[in-house]
Order: C-alpha cells, then sequence, then structure tokens
C-alpha cells in the first residue's frame, strides 16, 4: 500500500507550511505573533493571505525567506519550499535557497532597489550571482526587462531607480524576482503604493508571467478586491491563525467565519452611499501582539460568542469544496449581527440656491523647482454648499493635496481666488483671519504624524480652542470632554497620549481637533488609508454623523473609489492639476464619464469580481513640468479622437445639469461608447 | 445562554473601541523599560560609577584627600609610588594621589557649563536653521561651516589670547573657558539639531499647528523641541566627553588655572619634560582624564543605544 501511495503522491508542494509558530522578543517578553498556522501551496497555484495590520502576514513570509528581524524566531512547526525543509538551512544552502527557490517582492519598490546603481548593475547582477557572463547577463536583464513590457530596456538599465516611476520600479523588481525561475515568489502588497491604474498593469503582468513561468505565489494583501483577483485560494489571518480557508470566489460569496464576514461588511462597495445606510463595523480590537488569548481567537469581538467558545478551541469545520472555517458557529457566520444599526444617515439638507461655503475661481498654483515651473493646479474653478461633501479623485500627481493645501493656506496659490461665505480669503495662511483659520481644518492621511506624540490629547484639544474657539479655564475643559465624547472616545483618552492610542483612536483625535473650533469646511485628505477596513468603516461612519450635526462641508480626498463613492455628494476629477470632470458623485460614477474617470473606475478591483472589460492606461501620469499640449490627457486616452486632442485644450462645459465634463468627444457618443442607456 | 467566564464586549457604539487594553506596553512601561535597560548595561555602570567617583572627588577632594595638595613640602623630589603614596610625589614633593583627586574640581566646574551653553546655544540654531529653512539656514550654515573648519585648540587659543589682551599674563577665569568652550561647540550641535528638526518639520503636527495659527517661536520650542530631545541629549552627553578633554587640552597649553593649581592638565605640563625620570607624575594626571573622558563616552554609547532601539 505504502508503495502504491508513494507512486502516485503528488510532486512536493510549492508551499507547505505546518504548525507554524512564530515569536518577536520585545523588551525582553517573548510575544508570539504567529500561532500555528498551516497551508500548503500548490505547483503553479496562486495563493492569498488577508488580514489587517498585525495579523502576522508579513511575519509568515518572513519566516519562509528566513529573513525575520533579530528578535523573532519560529519555535515550533516546519516549513518546507519545493520539498526542501526551509528551517534547517544554515549559510551556504540558505543563500543558495535564497538564490534559487524562492522570491519576494516587497511593498515599496523605491526601498527595495539601492538607489546609488544603476538598474542595469542591479539587474545583471542576479544573473551574475548564476554564473552567467557579463554580456550573457546584460542579454538576459534586457530580456528580461522586455518580459515586463518595459519598451524602453536599453535606458532603463542606464537609469538610477530614482528616476523610475513607482510602477516602473515595481516592474524592475518583478524582474528580478522572476530572474531566477523561482519556485516560489513571495509578493508582499506589492501594489499597496501604486494608483490604481498602475496597480492595474503591474497585477495583470504578474497573473501572466506566473502563467509563463509557473510559478507558485503567495500574494499577501488587505485589499480583497485585489486578492479576489489574483488568487485561487485565500487563507483569512486573525491574531496568528487561519480562522478560514478556500476558494476565493467562494469565501468571497460565501464567507463562514464571522471575522471574514465582518471584514468584508466594512467595506463601502457595490455602489453603497452615505444616505442608504451606515457602513457595519467590527467592534473592539485585535488584541495585542503575544496577549494571551482565549480558545477561540475572535471570542472578544464576535457577536455570535458563547460560552464554548472561550473554553473549547474551535476545530477546522469543513464547510465545503476545500473550505474550512475554525467557528463552532460556522453555520450562523452570516446571520452575524450587525454591530451598527442599519439605518441611513440623516443628511443635512443641501440648499443649492443658497449661497454657497466655498468659492474657488480660477486657482492656480505654479511651483518652481530647478529652473523648471510645475504647474501643479491649473485654474481650477468649484463651489461648494454648506453640508455638503466634495470628493476629490485621480492618480498621485495629479493635484489633489495641491488643491487642498491652497485652500486651506498651507500652500500659497500662485493666482485664483478663495471665498468663504463671500468673503475673499488672503493666499497666506499667516495673513488669514483666526475666524479664517478657524474656518477651514484638515484631518490628516496619517494619524501618526498629524498628532504631536509628546503631548496629551488633553493638552492639543484646549490648545486648540484657546487658539480657535477662543475658550480658557474651565470651560476649554468641559469643551474637549464634549469633543471627545463626540468622537466616542472614552474620557480617560484626554490623558492619553499618541502613543497609547490605536491608529483609529488617534485618527477620531485628530478629528476632534479639527471640529473644535466649528469648522466649515474640513479638508479630510485621504483620513483612512491608513487604517484598516474595520476601523476604515467607523471613521467613515462618524464622519458622517458628525456632518449631520454641525452642517460642515467636506472636501474629501481618496484614492479609494469606493469610499468616496460612499461619502460624497458631488465628485470632482482631477488630472495634472486640471478639472477633467465634476458632477453629482451618481453622474460621474455611472456613464457618460469623462474617458479619464473611465479609466481610474475600470481599474478598480472588486470583491464581486464582475468582469467588465478593463480600460487600461498607457504609461504613467505625465509631468507637470511639460504638460502635454492640447488636452492634457491626450497622450494616454483610451478614446482618442484625432488630431484636435493634440492641438486644442477642451473647455470645460456642461453637458447635463450640474454636470461638467473637459473633451472633445460629444457627450453623446460617450454614451454611446461606454454602453450607457440613451437618457430618457 | 452566556458563561460568566466569557469575556462580553463592553457596550460599544457604533464600533467607538474602547481604550487600547495593552498592559504590555504602556508609556509608563515603556519609559520604564527604557530605563531598565539603561541601568541593566554594564558600559553604563562602569561609566556611571567612574563619573560619580569624579564628581565625589570634586565637590568633597580636598576633605578627603590624606595630604595637602597645594603646599609644597619638599621631602623628597619625584618620589615614586609607595604604599604611602600610590601615586608617588611630584617634581616639589607633594602628594600626587592628591593633587589629582583635589584635580578634578577646576575640570567639572567648567565642563558641563560649558556643554550646557554649547548645547542650548546650539539647540536654538539648529531649531532656527531646520524650521526656517531658506536663507537662514544657508547664512548660519556657512557661518558654521566657516567655524568648523578652524581647529578647536587654535581657535580657542585666538579667542582667549584676545580677550586675555591687555591683562598680566594669560590666566583665564572659568566663565571665559565656559563660554569659549560653549561657543566652538554650538556649530556642531546646531547641525545635529538642524537635522532633527528637518525631519520633524515637515510631520503634519506642525502644519496642524500652523493651521490654529500657532507663531513660529511656540511651533519651535513647544511643538518641536520636546520631540527633538533624543538627539539632543546624546549630543549633550558626547560633548561633555569632548569638553573634559577640550579643559584638560586649553589648561595643558597654559590657559587655564596656573600653579600651584592641581589641575590634571596642568600637572601634565608642569611635569611632562620629565617623564623618562619620573612617569608617575604623568602618567596618572593622563589617566584620570582618560578615564573621566572614557566614563562619559561609555554612558553616550549607552543612552544612544537605547534611543535608537
Amino acid at each position: 500500500m505504502s508503495e502504491a501511495a508513494q507512486v502516485i503522491a503528488p510532486a512536493a508542494a510549492a508551499l507547505s507550511m505546518r504548525d507554524v509558530e512564530i515569536v518577536y522578543r520585545v523588551r525582553g517578553i517573548d510575544r508570539e505573533v504567529v500561532r500555528g498556522i498551516s497551508f500548503d501551496i500548490g505547483r503553479q497555484e496562486s495563493y492569498g493571505l488577508v488580514g489587517e495590520s498585525g495579523c502576522g502576514k508579513s511575519t509568515a513570509a518572513l519566516s519562509i525567506v528566513r529573513y525575520l528581524p533579530r528578535n523573532g524566531r519560529v519555535t515550533a512547526g516546519s516549513i518546507e519550499v519545493a520539498g526542501q525543509n526551509v528551517l534547517a538551512l544554515r549559510g551556504e544552502s540558505l543563500r543558495r535557497y535564497r538564490r534559487d527557490a524562492v522570491s519576494m517582492v516587497y511593498q515599496n519598490p523605491g526601498s527595495a532597489l539601492n538607489p546609488s546603481l544603476r538598474v542595469g548593475r542591479q539587474l545583471t547582477e542576479v544573473f551574475a550571482l548564476r554564473g552567467a557572463s557579463r554580456p550573457e547577463a546584460r542579454e538576459r536583464s534586457l530580456a528580461a526587462l522586455h518580459e515586463v513590457h518595459i519598451a524602453d530596456a536599453e535606458s532603463v538599465l542606464r537609469r538610477y531607480p530614482h528616476q523610475l516611476s513607482g510602477g516602473m520600479q515595481q516592474r524592475v523588481v518583478i524582474a528580478m524576482a522572476l530572474a531566477t525561475n523561482p519556485s516560489l515568489l513571495i509578493l508582499d502588497e506589492p501594489t499597496t503604493g501604486l494608483d490604481a491604474t498602475v496597480e492595474a498593469e503591474v497585477l495583470e503582468l504578474i497573473r501572466e508571467l506566473q502563467q509563463r513561468h509557473s510559478t507558485a505565489l503567495l500574494f499577501i494583501s488587505h485589499n480583497l478586491g485585489v486578492i479576489r483577483k489574483m488568487c485561487e485560494r485565500i487563507g483569512v489571518l486573525y491574531a496568528g491563525e487561519l480562522v478560514e480557508q478556500g476558494p476565493g470566489e467562494e469565501i468571497l460569496a460565501n464567507p463562514r467565519h464571522p471575522y471574514t464576514v465582518g471584514l468584508l461588511r466594512c467595506i463601502p462597495r457595490g455602489g453603497l452611499r452615505k444616505d442608504r445606510g451606515k457602513l457595519d463595523t467590527i467592534p473592539g480590537f485585535l488584541p495585542p501582539i503575544g496577549a494571551d488569548l482565549p480558545a477561540c481567537v475572535y471570542v472578544h469581538r464576535c457577536a455570535l460568542a458563547e460560552e464554548i467558545c472561550s473554553k473549547e478551541k474551535p476545530a477546522d469545520h469543513d464547510v465545503g469544496t476545500e473550505h474550512t472555517s475554525r467557528c463552532h458557529f460556522h453555520e450562523l457566520a452570516q446571520q452575524l449581527p450587525r454591530a451598527t444599526a442599519d439605518v441611513p444617515v440623516e443628511g443635512p439638507g443641501i440648499d443649492r440656491a443658497a449661497m454657497p461655503l466655498l468659492e474657488l475661481g480660477e486657482l492656480t498654483k505654479t511651483f518652481h523647482q530647478d529652473g523648471h515651473s510645475i504647474r501643479a493646479l491649473s485654474g481650477v474653478s468649484a463651489l461648494l454648499w454648506p453640508g455638503e461633501t466634495l470628493g476629490l479623485v485621480g492618480e498621485s500627481g495629479s493635484g489633489k493635496t495641491t488643491l487642498a493645501r491652497t485652500l486651506l493656506g498651507i500652500v500659497e496659490s500662485t493666482s485664483g481666488t478663495v471665498e468663504v461665505d463671500g468673503r475673499t480669503l488672503p493666499a497666506r495662511l499667516a495673513d488669514r483671519s483666526a475666524r479664517d483659520v478657524a474656518a477651514l481644518q484638515i484631518v490628516f492621511q496619517n494619524p501618526d504624524s498629524a498628532l504631536n506624540r509628546r503631548h496629551t490629547v488633553r493638552r492639543m484639544l484646549k490648545r486648540t480652542l484657546a487658539k480657535l474657539a477662543g475658550v480658557g479655564g474651565r470651560e476649554a475643559e468641559d469643551r474637549a470632554q464634549e469633543l471627545v465624547d463626540a468622537v466616542r472616545l472614552p474620557e480617560r483618552a484626554l490623558s492619553a497620549r499618541p502613543t497609547g492610542l490605536s491608529g483609529g483612536q488617534k485618527q477620531r483625535v485628530a478629528i476632534a481637533r479639527a471640529f473644535a473650533g466649528k469648522p466649515r469646511l474640513v479638508v479630510c485628505d485621504e483620513p483612512t488609508s491608513a487604517l484598516d477596513v474595520s476601523v476604515q468603516a467607523a471613521i467613515l461612519n462618524l464622519l458622517v454623523d458628525l456632518q449631520g450635526k454641525e452642517q460642515t462641508s467636506y472636501v474629501f480626498i481618496s484614492h479609494d473609489l469606493g469610499v468616496v463613492r460612499y461619502l460624497s455628494d458631488r465628485i470632482a476629477v482631477l488630472y495634472l492639476g486640471r478639472l477633467m470632470e465634476l458632477g453629482p458623485a451618481e453622474t460621474v460614477f455611472g456613464p457618460p464619464h469623462h474617458p479619464y474617470t473611465e479609466a481610474l473606475l475600470s481599474a478598480v478591483p472588486t470583491i464581486e469580481g464582475e468582469q467588465r472589460p478593463r480600460i487600461s492606461l498607457v504609461g504613467d501620469i505625465p509631468s507637470a513640468a511639460d504638460p502635454p499640449t492640447g488636452c492634457v490627457f491626450h497622450t494616454r486616452c483610451p478614446r482618442f479622437l484625432g488630431t484636435i486632442c493634440e492641438t486644442e485644450e477642451p473647455p470645460l462645459v456642461e453637458v447635463e445639469p450640474q454636470h461638467a465634463m473637459r473633451c472633445h468627444i460629444p457627450v453623446d457618443e460617450l454614451r454611446r461608447l461606454q454602453g450607457a442607456e440613451p437618457p430618457g | 445562554m452566556i458563561g460568566d467566564n466569557v469575556p462580553r464586549l463592553p457596550v460599544v457604539v457604533d464600533g467607538a473601541p474602547p481604550l487600547a487594553q495593552q498592559p504590555l506596553d504602556t508609556p509608563q512601561r515603556i519609559r520604564r523599560e527604557t530605563l531598565r535597560q539603561i541601568l541593566r548595561s554594564r558600559t553604563f555602570i562602569v561609566g556611571a560609577i567612574v563619573t560619580l567617583f569624579w564628581i565625589v572627588c570634586a565637590l568633597f577632594g580636598s576633605h578627603i584627600v590624606p595630604y595637602d595638595p597645594i603646599n609644597d613640602s619638599f621631602t623628597a623630589s619625584y618620589h615614586a609610588p609607595t604604599w604611602a603614596h600610590p601615586f608617588g610625589m611630584d617634581r616639589v614633593g607633594r602628594d600626587i594621589f592628591s593633587r589629582v583627586l583635589v584635580g578634578a574640581r577646576s575640570v567639572m566646574e567648567v565642563a558641563p557649563a560649558a556643554t550646557l551653553v554649547g548645547v542650548s546655544l546650539g539647540s536654538i540654531l539648529g531649531l532656527l536653521m531646520g524650521y526656517f529653512g531658506s536663507w537662514i539656514d544657508n547664512f548660519v550654515g556657512r557661518v558654521v561651516d566657516a567655524v568648523l573648519a578652524v581647529p578647536f585648540i587654535v581657535l580657542a587659543i585666538l579667542v582667549l589670547t584676545a580677550l586675555s589682551a591687555g591683562s598680566e599674563g594669560i590666566s583665564v577665569s572659568p566663565a571665559k573657558l565656559i563660554m569659549v568652550i560653549g561657543i566652538a561647540f554650538t556649530p556642531i550641535v546646531a547641525r545635529t539639531v538642524r537635522s532633527a528638526v528637518l525631519a520633524e518639520r515637515d510631520l503634519d503636527y506642525v502644519q496642524a499647528a500652523k493651521l490654529r495659527g500657532e507663531r513660529p517661536p511656540y511651533v519651535m520650542l513647544v511643538e518641536i523641541l520636546p520631540n527633538v530631545m533624543g538627539p539632543i541629549v546624546v549630543e549633550a552627553t558626547v560633548r561633555l566627553g569632548y569638553a573634559v578633554f577640550a579643559v584638560a587640552t586649553l589648561a595643558f597649553v597654559g590657559y587655564g588655572p596656573q600653579p600651584p593649581s592641581p589641575d590634571w592638565g596642568l600637572q601634565i605640563a608642569d611635569q611632562y619634560a620629565d617623564v623618562t625620570l619620573a612617569w608617575w607624575a604623568v602618567v596618572f594626571p593622563a589617566l584620570a582624564i582618560a578615564s573621566l573622558v572614557v566614563a562619559i563616552n561609555l554612558i553616550a554609547d549607552t543612552i544612544q543605544q537605547v534611543l535608537d532601539t
């Protein structure tokens, strides 16, 4: 029997992890990060690991290439790559294993490449290491670059990494990773820092190369849409345990663990909007690293938890074909009660007949750098009414952040006007009156850098109250408590410093600070992009609630179109500092749209995985120092018309009531091309 | 059907989490742990014991020494070390052991104060340069470069000579030494602080402060300064080591206490010509200087390591 078993035994899996446990020693205590995970990746298979930050995704990946930080070690279990026991490797054999069997692509391509060496030197090195002669290595480098669709390979080889865009850098890194034809390629959030348009291209490239090289993929991401697109099987990590495993489509359509269910509900998708209902959230926290956990690691946050859950470790229940869920109540998982009531949000009524709160008139900003003038903003005009949210979208480099900072006065505009309630504001923040400073506030992207880590929350809020609301003493204390309460932090948060708060809590403090001076307008500059989806949902709910209560207007910047769509009343699409499209959210998201908007929308991988043909944008966003002639988008436009696009800049015209667009193609033609139903 | 021992969620409104329950890493624990790491480090303990020893000597040296360190007895010139005089005797028969212990005082009078002056001025300059950038940074930066281009000892001698012009001899008061060494250290400290401030200046909390109408002095002193204290503390400790060395060097070339002061640098200057005759008269004061400089640097190393991790 054993003989027969040997004959039909499949070739060793590309990766096989068995009961792997990993600890980090921090400040004298061993803290368990990965608590016994087991999974296999077959040859040519792609496997996705998802989970929020701190779940142990990257730690698991690093243990496979044996690159754990010095204070980390694998304490139990086994890791095999193509039949090789990875944990037993030492010295030369470890070096050879890393050279031949496995490759890893990290999140930030900029730091994965050596900034002081030319790309050519770094790429040829990979081949030279495997014994290629110099001309041969060069030959193969060129071929590798062609393979990752870098057309201009010769010149890329001569360039330094900083002379390449993020997308190009990541292509080079992928070319290096695949150069050795590894049996396993690990990708740790490979597209997280990239724009959606570039991300889509890189993902497609990875897919294509995986098939050509028949490599197995371990794909790590927090983005379920990306995972859905890339992976056949998914493992959901929570607190260092794999709580659910199975085929990708199946898990996302039919999740059987309360954590997966909760995670999926947090994401604004399928065109959900704030007036249709609140986002669900996951209550509580990921347990801190190294905490003693009950039998079921999710029990503290699970609304289905019963006595058995903290006493008896749930087994991996089979819930479908190769689909397991580590939950006693996997049958009930989808009936998980909501953590937030599913009530539509009371929005502030927006009266567009009233005087607009904010009026931008031909706002322009030109930066001067090394003799170049870079036009970051070019004649942006827009109106915003009280209680309204204007979403700003566009790739990085499109001018979203410059627009926000110019209107706040942090960046001085070159020309054009910012009017608030009919008053024209000075361009420089230092010249603005206290009232105008208080009227416009911001919530920054990164809550870690937005709060002074040496100050307590109380001190931050009271100082802001003193400067912007002119209150001090006892009254300031009371107001600070009200603010903390309004952002749903407990009162003792007042005495905490940022180091004692989680990312979501810090962002709540930042929001409280922005609202301290009763602002008329708050700029939200990607306020949730540094947060996990469950925290993001809670923050978005909070922003919506505060807007309803205070009648505040938002300028909401985000690269996540689902989030923008959920929150915005109107949307402005920017490209190279110009408004390409401006209109009500639903109109912009539905055809007809500007070809650029169309491309942006089609680039986003969705959890539903609907197969619409992707409209790919060619190349990267051009430099604002040397914008294309005519329509600035013509160099990448998927619906390029002809000479007129190259010579004449189209005006921003109202194509429908309230809906303006900057395109030479007649709107009816766009409607037809984009397959929309004819109006009426 | 909920068991007593099932940890239930606190009532949560709209996903608002309770404050992070992180028994492992409260700020207090981190601070305590940092302190513990410093105290547990062997290099730190050695450095601290040696430094403390010299501080005690500087404060109470004249009360604990066995012999008179100033007045000579003319019993035996250059007597080699014995049990009674472990470091031997100098040219005029004074006990070198006593002189070395008491000699700590003149160094300890000047070095810490000079460091304080240098670090304070340097921090202010560094804050201005880092925060404002542009022409202030350029202007002050060039001045700093110019000062750094002249070797410290040449600069100090030039300034001290200029300051003592007209007076008899070159006896230099501690106050003058403090100012000169302090000012000589300012550019180096300014550079360190500047680069730390540059990293902070573009963080969003600085923008947030400006967005509530704070003036530059507030932003610099209340917002940024507390966040660059780490590098400043490290720099201060390193500077203190250099200051000890600087005081000894200047005393050696004659700018500092004058005979019959038991200052270390002065003792070496007095007797180095006779080193072949009586090595102990030079070696023991030199060892005293070295021990203090090394001890302070050991402390600096530990602080830096702990703050870096």
